[in-house]
């Protein structure tokens, strides 16, 4: 068993129950946050949280993975999003659509919580067989190698079907994201399109005031969005390309 | 060198906990994701502490796939998100009975 538990130092137990309250309180504050924007800037600290404590456990360069993809791209995406719609204001969470949810909700969390709390610390976790993908700890060049050389020659299928699932995840983002009825960066980009004739999108069930206030925002809106329909596409054009790309050259480097 | 892995499996399975009961709870789609995103970073936790106890990579690699998975998630569930908050003018999961086949 290689012991994971030599000589724990009062550092690492301090660095542990620092990062521990820091995932605790940043988690807790997502949940009862009433605005998405500071439910979003939680979820930044506790990743950063998780990657204090990924560093502490030896696993560098996923600390450095996690800011960098979680906290950089992730999180910006989510405010990203929060400030296109515009739903950055407060959501009442004394209102409770649903009688009786939020405490059977508790209940339900807290019984899970115990019976992986009862695993956690109840059980004999380290029994099974070792170093199926080869060892962690000790090896040369630290885990930056021995993740590379794992994933590029344990996982290697896996990580080639990875980059199919992005591909097909960002041609369904846009497909997902474009005008209903329209093409992109097509006709519709005209401003005096909206109310008239096919353009759903613009409110169904708002009433006559509103709905002309909403008429004046989306003729602004609409050019910007075209344009940058336009510029998605572009973009993902090219992302195809680099990616059917890179199979190539994974594959060649395989071989 | 670090504690007990036990130490960060529970802090892993109440970050989890968080996460779940925030799913539950909160009406938000945004937040909701981000309570997903919390789930699956007390799984990352996990993952880690195993690869550390075990001494196999395989956890490290796993965490590595994971981060790709949730990142494809996130894009395509915004993508949703806004798609129906183009018809709906609001975010809230009530909405997305419309979605129902």
């Amino acid at each position: 068993m290689p012991a994971p538990l030599l000589a724990a130092t009062t550092v690492d137990a301090l660095t542990f129950a620092v990062a521990a309250v820091i995932v605790l309180a940043g988690a807790i504050g997502v949940v009862v946050a009433r605005n998405p924007v500071h439910s979003a800037l939680m979820l930044v600290m506790t990743l950063f949280g998780v990657a204090v404590l990924f560093v502490e456990q030896q696993a560098n360069f996923l600390a450095a993975v996690q800011v960098i993809v979680y906290a950089g791209a992730i999180v910006v995406l989510f405010l990203f999003v929060i400030m296109f719609l515009g739903v950055d204001r407060e959501e009442s969470l004394a209102k409770e659509p649903l009688r009786g949810q939020r405490p059977l909700a508790i209940g339900l969390t807290v019984l899970g919580l115990a019976g992986l709390l009862v695993m956690a610390f109840g059980a004999h976790w380290s029994i099974g067989a070792k170093s199926v993908a080869g060892p962690a700890q000790g090896q040369a060049g630290g885990d930056v190698a021995a993740l590379g050389r794992s994933v590029f020659t344990t996982y290697l299928f896996a990580f080639e079907v990875t980059s199919a699932l992005l591909v097909i995840a960002v041609v369904g983002a846009v497909v997902l994201a474009r005008r209903p009825g329209g093409v992109l960066g097509g006709s519709d980009a005209e401003p005096d399109a909206p109310p008239a004739d096919t353009d759903t999108d613009t409110d169904t069930d708002s009433d006559p005031g509103s709905a002309a206030d909403a008429e004046a925002d989306t003729d602004v809106e609409t050019g910007d969005r075209a344009a940058a329909g336009a510029g998605t596409e572009a973009d993902v054009g090219a992302e195809v390309q680099s990616g059917a790309g890179a199979d190539v050259a994974t594959k060649e480097v395989s071989r | 060198m670090s504690l007990s892995g036990a130490w960060y499996l529970g802090l892993a399975a109440v970050v989890f906990s968080i996460g779940a009961l925030g799913l539950l709870v909160r009406r938000n789609v945004l937040v909701m994701f981000m309570c997903v995103e919390l789930m699956l970073n007390a799984a990352n936790l996990t993952f880690v502490t195993f690869s550390r106890m075990l001494n196999d990579i395989g956890g490290q690699a796993l965490v590595f796939f994971t981060l790709v998975v949730a990142a494809a998630e996130v894009v395509v569930g915004l993508g949703i998100v806004v798609a129906i908050f183009r018809r709906r003018r609001s975010a809230t999961a009530d909405d997305f009975h419309i979605m129902r086949g």
